[in-house]
């Protein structure tokens, strides 16, 4: 038999069509040793409360939907564990920095956008039919985008970055990694068409270099080193360009 | 109710709606796709396949190996004319989703590097670490976005199918965040909708695996294929289900009992030496393993854990160097989920289900009965995992078939024209009233009560070994609980903005319907193949009676009706399916 004890649960309230506010509300959740923050919304919308409103797919980290703040930190809630916070009680809220659809699901379209901006596909140096079979590719080059292709989409990045909090036309630490990701692909020519949103003033330049990105993403992707790696294209694209512009245009 | 007219609506955005919104987009750039998804695409559960997607590309393998394990891994149900299509297309697909981007593993020269899975005679998986599903769901999902074409409805929920004249003409959809219904007309439309594990409580599946597609196709008289034939993984984590990749026993793990004794041995898999080697011991097929766990648990040779009976896979041998670069995502899953380090200590695991090897009969054009309607991956029943799919084919298939689902379907609305008469909105306009009527419910039960109640029936009667009377119970059980759940669940919630449980009151009716099917298809096999396997007087494997696919028919609120159709087999006339035995070491990448 699993042995339970029980939780205190403070969740998240905010529902478009009634409040005007969001609000907090608390439930009882009998838990047992391996059970995660999801498994305790789940039991709350099973058995206590099903309006009760949070996305949840894979409950295995990695589909990316269950990111909440959890007691304040930015986490997947699947991977997030109801023991750690006993005996004390456990907040689960929306990620900061997005608008609240209802309870717990934000708006992810922003988020969406940015990823559609960022041209996130092979642009390749020419046409190679898939008759020719594949690039080759050697484990070294595949090692220098394959952290970055880790991305899980989950937003806790978005979450954690203050810039993006501030002005949510920051690209971000996210569609800035899987940017690098692309433009670090040996199989890949459309760095040039990348540029412009990296040295644009949403860019890599509203960076401030805080961090707390690479330490909340759950895949170890590491935005923050792509981003100051682009940081580097940057001034080196504009070094370039000015020296190009000296030696009397292309 | 708002109309959206568009050519092709595709429901579903994983691996195969994904691929099939592609390939629609290239076939006929001047048509409008409509891509319609519960789930952002990259929540889609394609993104859990950890192992590998089968093509061959070594020079010691061929096209007739492929065929050969595939055919033999399914027992002789699988039809062979659509297993050569599909063997012959993989190549194609895996380096068409090399040249997008997918990070496929490496040799040191460059190539793509290729490891085992269970049932293979060669090397045939490609993989990206052990998270494979995860990469090409990504590729796939990004590249989509370079198709002005393909306009993604995002958290859209379909709710049904609109047929008019004989064919279909419109997708039914509830836009989730605000609960609005949705009319897509379309000429033709993709199911891509995913298999139905979700009618199982110990399952590897996320939880949006719950049939809706299979059920919307079913009661829309395309019968669904060859139910009773689900995959029990394994090893997945007890209580949880969560999988853990056969890509382990691929790299070499091994399965222990209690005893810390290799028990495949004493089921016809073994000897264990040397190891590893190909089709023998733990690089056997799933459901044999599966099979072989069950027996062990009964003569108590399985180790108690407070989640239930498991044995151990353990990887310890390996080293810490190829599991942390060929198995990072399981090194992961295994600390946070169960606190193991693989590297030191084995991982406990049981089987689960995993895969749903039957679905909406389709054609090897992707085609259904249902004019207008095309299915792709595992929502669909296109032929080519008989009654046991062999690991790695179910990636591969998502694009080997999602590619043409997208060119026939583009084609097909080509070739018609929107119907002029106003039916269409009309029969949207009931369908909506339908799934509205469970808001307004005042009285009835918990949509769990009847979950949990559809959970036990179904482990209880429709599990790795099955007899007459329990099956019997299952079917009287959910016939039961279908009752129930038309006579009226009772939501908390009568709201229509971002409402999941009425979206899970939704799915539980497609899931009932589909657990109905799974359960009468294996009651009336009177035979064992495959993953359907009885422990009554038909223990045996019976070519004279039952080499013939299960087909089921909708019947209202009764029971499905039943019928059987042939199997197509070409070249491999059916065999007595044989593992382990002696064989040399395999010599691994």
């Amino acid at each position: 038999m699993v042995e339970t004890r029980t939780i205190e649960m403070e969740v998240l309230r905010y529902h478009p069509e009634r409040d005007a506010e969001p609000h907090l509300q608390s439930y009882q959740v009998p838990f047992a040793h391996d059970m995660s923050v999801l498994q305790g919304l789940q039991y709350i919308k099973d058995h206590l409360d099903g309006s009760l409103t949070f996305r949840w797919s894979c409950r295995m980290a990695i589909c990316g939907s269950c990111g909440h703040m959890v007691n304040g930190v930015p986490q997947l809630s699947c991977h997030t564990f109801l023991r750690d916070y006993f005996p004390g009680k456990v907040r689960v809220e929306p990620l900061n920095h997005f608008s609240i659809l209802r309870d717990l699901a934000i708006d992810q379209n922003d988020f969406l956008k940015k990823l559609e901006s960022i041209k996130p596909y092979i642009i390749p140096a020419e046409n190679k039919p898939v008759e020719s079979g594949e690039f080759l590719q050697t484990p070294a080059q595949l090692d220098r985008f394959y952290q970055f292709s880790q991305c899980i989409n989950c937003l806790l990045c978005y979450s954690a970055c203050p810039q993006y909090g501030l002005n949510s036309d920051f690209i971000g630490p996210g569609a800035m990694a899987l940017l690098h990701r692309y433009n670090a692909d040996s199989r890949d020519a459309g760095r040039a068409e990348r540029m412009p949103i990296v040295n644009a003033e949403e860019g890599v330049w509203s960076c401030t270099l805080v961090g707390y990105c690479s330490e909340v993403c759950p895949k170890g992707v590491n935005p923050a080193n792509a981003v100051n790696q682009n940081k580097m294209n940057s001034a080196l694209d504009y070094f370039l360009s000015f020296v190009t512009s000296r030696g009397g245009g292309r | 109710m708002q109309v959206i007219t568009t050519d092709v609506a595709i429901v579903g955005g994983g691996g195969a709606g994904l691929r099939a919104a592609i390939a629609a987009a290239e076939t006929d750039p001047g048509l409008r796709i409509a891509l319609i998804s519960k789930v952002v695409p990259m929540r889609s559960h394609t993104v859990s396949a950890e192992g590998g997607s089968a093509a061959v590309v070594r020079a010691d393998d061929s096209l007739d190996n492929h065929f050969d394990d595939t055919v033999s891994g399914g027992d002789w149900l699988c039809d062979q004319d659509v297993v050569d299509y599909f063997v012959a297309n993989c190549t194609r697909e895996m380096t068409q989703l090399e040249h997008w981007g997918c990070p496929w593993s490496r040799k040191p020269d460059g190539h793509v590097n290729v490891r085992f899975f269970g049932g293979m005679k060669v090397q045939r998986t490609w993989f990206a670490a052990d998270k494979t599903g995860f990469h090409m769901l990504h590729t796939l999902f990004q590249t989509s976005m370079k198709y002005p074409s393909i306009t993604r409805c995002d958290e859209f929920f379909c709710c049904d199918l609109i047929v008019e004249d004989g064919r279909v003409q419109g997708v039914l959809a509830i836009e989730i965040a605000t609960g609005e219904f949705f009319l897509f007309k379309c000429n033709a439309a993709v199911f891509a909708t995913g298999g139905a594990g979700r009618v199982y409580q110990q399952n590897t599946n996320a939880g949006i695996v719950t049939g809706d597609g299979m059920g919307i196709a079913y009661r829309h008289s395309a019968p669904l294929r060859d139910m009773e034939f689900m995959q029990w993984h394994p090893t997945a984590l007890p209580g949880t289900g969560i999988l853990i990749t056969e890509a382990c026993r691929g790299e070499g793990a091994i399965l222990t009992n209690k005893d810390g004794y290799r028990y495949l041995q004493d089921y016809g898999m073994g000897p264990p030496d040397p190891w590893p080697r190909a089709k023998a011991m733990e690089l056997g097929p799933r459901d044999r393993l599966s099979q072989a766990f069950w027996h062990e648990e009964h003569k108590g040779r399985t180790i108690a854990t407070p989640r239930g009976q498991v044995v151990n896979l353990d990887l310890r041998h390996l080293g810490a160097k190829m599991i942390h670069e060929r198995l990072p995502l399981i090194t992961e899953v295994a600390h946070t989920f169960v606190g193991v380090d693989p590297v030191t200590t084995p991982i406990p695991v049981c089987p689960a289900v995993h895969y749903t090897m039957g679905g909406i009969l389709c054609d090897v054009n992707t085609a259904t009965p249902l004019k207008g309607l095309y299915a792709a991956g595992e929502c669909s029943s296109v032929g080519i995992h008989g009654a046991n799919r062999l690991g790695s084919n179910s990636l591969a298939e998502l694009c080997v078939f999602g590619k043409p689902a997208g060119e026939n379907a583009a084609r097909y609305a080509r070739s018609v024209t929107h119907s002029r008469s106003s039916a269409v909105e009309k029969q949207a306009q009931a369908a909506a009233e339908t799934v509205l009527s469970l808001l307004k419910r005042e009285r009835g039960e918990r949509l769990a009560t009847i979950r949990d109640e559809m959970h036990d029936a179904m482990e209880a009667g429709v599990r790795i070994y099955r007899k007459a009377d329990f099956m019997q119970t299952a079917c009287d059980k959910i016939g039961e609980l279908r009752e129930r759940y038309r006579k009226g669940v009772k939501l908390d919630d009568s709201t229509r903005a971002f409402n999941t449980e009425w979206l899970t009151a939704i799915e539980l009716g497609f899931t009932l319907d589909v657990a109905e099917v799974i359960a009468h298809s294996a009651l009336n096999r009177r035979e064992s193949r495959g993953a359907h396997t009885r422990l009554d007087e038909y223990q045996e494997r019976d070519d004279d009676n039952f080499l013939k696919h299960t087909v089921a028919h909708y019947n209202g609120t009764g029971a499905p009706r039943i019928e059987y159709t042939p199997v197509t087999i070409t070249r491999l006339q059916p065999k007595q399916r044989v593992y382990g035995g002696a064989g040399k070491k395999a010599e691994m990448t």
